[in-house]
């Protein structure tokens, strides 16, 4: 009994505290259409974790320089960042969670051109607006008409790597070796093969692995026996690295070549002496670029450490531009406004390059071309589309 | 020719590890009677332990030498064989005496806690990391097959391993209560034989091998990651079934089998993307053509 009544007094004393809890959460509600949320899923950590991190240094950078200069529509702008974890099924959950329960007005990511497709039908469902910083598979904005994107795509991806290959390399027996797990790799593979067929070169071996796998000596001994010149590895960079190892053991000492899944440190890291003399293509390079790009390297380096952006930082940070850009022109963040806005994008001045959005949704942009010298990444050259 | 004795080469250095995570999961089974479904994250924690061993013995040894990776070779084992024994001792032993379907489930569980709990960014972090190199790395061409020295100290120590373990269990007085217990765990008690000890001994010896593995495996691999131990614990699984669980010779041919076969189909256009599925595909055939696996004998069930 008399413990009965301590805890009568005891809530007695709580009852106010709740009340004034409850009371202290209203105004917080209601200053929620002060900001406008933006959701953000990325590959933070896992097989894939410093493309998500480059990409979403970019975009924080993009938020808060536009915060500073005064947001979007006289409101501030708040980003939500989920981690994909670089794993399938974790983009479904984490932009379900981004647009019903956090109730964001459009939608940023991924790099991996898997992950996005997995995204893109949830947003475009929901009429929520993505803009994809860089997957290049060309199905992702076949999903609908919600979805885009700042980046080139494979398409022209492969051809620009056919041609690097059979112009200035002058191979004309070339290999592929494709991640059969990832639409990125078996798009990019499929335009890399037609390009050089086209060109008159010759396939003389293709072979598959899986992304995520150790043992590549399997395949590459296959591919060392059929003698090429080249070999074109449209995989992500771990297993890149891993394959550039193992080729060079086995006395396979052509140069690799790859995309923009090869850009990171990681690359160099892992694959150390083993990649140097290789080829990529990708978005970007802080080497060359116009004064808004060469801004944007001394600003991103004062905000993350002294890190030099890669080609996917920059996309990041175009990806919050042009989705912000399309929320000021729409006035307004309703799905179809923004939308509408979206697709209407044109010369909108961004890091990698002028912006414009076509039918197909997708930015038309240049591409350039990096070798790996010293460890460093050095620019070749651009190729236009 | 030249290509099907590289194949030959590349897939007995991947069998041979195997082998060692083979071993261990056959040790257990063997004793225990239910598959560990942790032994393959050991795997991945000898991989970390050499990691983190490797710049501390560089203070004592010189870097990139034979000495320094036996030690930290040795290192991880003994360390692995701690964990190993602890794991049974809090996820296993308090289930002894439970249906083996109540532990095999918590193994899946201890292991998933495992691969967890590295991947938070302040255990291990999901990124693969760079693992150093131990020893140096010198490639031979002999003709045009090409064999590296890592690949040869795979071999070896894969061998010597299997030989030294042969001696624990056939010619020890540990080796004659582990055959006892697993024989009839009732009797062996009765005879005296402390059955705790016993099965710590054969977590620690079976983990200590998965280390072992292990450091093989990132030698040769160069990167490392919490999930490592997923794919190839099940490979090394379906390598232990193959050979006959239970069965330790057999778990070391089994190990080989899969690392050949998985080679050559890792070379052949077209064939190439099902090489994962290879394993899996050899596992079922061996379950429905001769389930007891390549080298066990059928055992009769006095009822």
């Amino acid at each position: 009994m008399k413990r009965a009544l301590n805890l009568w007094r005891g809530s007695l004393v709580l009852a106010p505290l709740c009340l004034a809890l409850v009371v202290g959460c209203r105004p917080a509600d209601g200053k929620k259409s002060d900001v406008i949320k933006i959701g953000e899923f990325a590959s933070l950590t896992g097989k894939e974790a410093t493309f998500g991190q480059s990409s979403h240094e970019g975009t924080v950078l993009a938020i808060e320089e536009l915060n500073a200069a005064g947001g979007v529509l006289g409101k501030r702008i708040e980003l939500l960042t989920e981690d994909t974890q670089s794993k399938a099924g974790e983009p479904a959950t984490v932009v379900n969670k981004l647009i019903s329960r956090d109730g964001v007005v459009g939608i940023l990511g991924e790099v991996a051109s898997s992950r996005s497709l997995e995204a893109a039908p949830i947003c475009q469902q929901n009429k929520i607006p993505m803009v994809s910083p860089s997957s290049t598979n060309p199905k992702v904005t076949e999903v609908g008409d919600y979805i885009f994107r700042v980046c080139f795509i494979d398409p022209f991806q492969g051809t620009v790597m056919a041609n690097f290959a059979s112009r200035t390399l002058k191979a004309t027996r070339v290999a592929i070796f494709t991640d059969v797990k990832s639409d990125y790799s078996k798009g990019l593979a499929k335009f890399f093969k037609d390009q050089i067929l086209r060109n008159g070169g010759q396939i003389v071996a293709e072979l598959d692995f899986n992304g995520g796998d150790k043992d590549f000596k399997g395949q590459l001994t296959a591919i060392k026996a059929a003698n090429p010149e080249a070999v074109f590895v449209p995989g992500y960079y771990t297993d890149a690295a891993l394959i550039a190892i193992q080729a060079r053991q086995l006395g396979l000492n052509v140069p690799l070549l790859g995309g923009d899944g090869w850009e990171s440190e990681k690359l160099t890291e892992i694959g150390k002496e083993a990649v140097e003399g290789d080829y990529f293509s990708t978005h970007y390079s802080a080497e060359v670029g116009s004064d808004m790009s060469k801004a944007f390297v001394a600003n991103y380096q004062k905000r993350w450490q002294g890190r030099t952006p890669d080609a996917l930082a920059a996309c990041g940070y175009d990806s919050a531009l042009v989705l912000v850009d399309a929320i000021r022109r729409a006035g307004s963040t309703e799905g179809a406004k923004v939308r509408d806005a979206l697709a209407a994008t044109k010369d909108f001045k961004a890091v990698t390059g002028t912006i414009t959005i076509n039918a197909q949704r997708d930015a038309s942009k240049s591409a350039v071309i990096l070798t790996i010298r010293d460890g460093q990444y050095k620019y070749l050259e651009t190729i236009e589309p | 020719m030249t290509e099907f004795l590289q194949q030959l080469i590349n897939g007995l250095a991947l069998g041979a590890i195997y082998a060692l995570i083979a071993l261990g999961y056959t040790m257990v089974y063997g004793i225990l009677r239910f598959i560990n479904f942790a032994h393959g994250d050991v795997f991945m924690l000898g991989a970390f332990a050499g990691l983190f061993f490797t710049p501390v013995v560089e203070r004592v040894f010189p870097p990139q030498s034979y000495s320094g990776g036996l030690v930290v070779l040795l290192l991880a084992m003994a360390v692995c064989a701690g964990l190993g024994i602890l794991i049974e001792m809090l996820a296993y032993r308090p289930l002894r005496n439970r249906p083996k379907l109540t532990v095999l489930i918590t193994a899946i569980g201890v292991s998933l806690f495992i691969e967890y709990t590295c991947q938070h960014r302040l255990v291990f972090g999901a990124a693969p990391r760079k693992f150093p190199d131990l020893i140096p790395v010198k490639t031979w061409n002999v003709d045009l097959l090409v064999i590296s020295s890592t690949q040869v100290i795979v071999f070896v120590t894969t061998l010597l391993l299997l030989v030294i373990l042969r001696f624990i269990v056939q010619k020890t007085r540990m080796g004659t209560a582990m055959r006892a217990v697993s024989f009839n765990e009732q009797a062996a008690a009765l005879m005296g034989v402390n059955i705790n000890s016993i099965i710590s001994f054969t977590f620690g010896l079976g983990s200590a091998l998965a280390a072992a593995g292990g450091i093989l495996f990132a030698m040769s691999y160069a990167s490392i990651d919490p999930l490592m131990g997923v794919q190839t614990g099940l490979k090394a699984f379906v390598a232990a079934v193959v050979g006959g669980i239970g069965n330790l010779p057999g778990a070391a041919l089994g190990g080989l089998l899969i690392g050949v076969i998985e080679t050559f189909a890792g070379g052949i256009p077209g064939l190439s993307n099902y090489r994962d599925g290879i394993a899996f595909t050899i596992l079922i055939a061996v379950l429905i053509f001769r389930p007891t696996g390549l080298l066990s004998k059928p055992q009769v069930e006095k009822v």
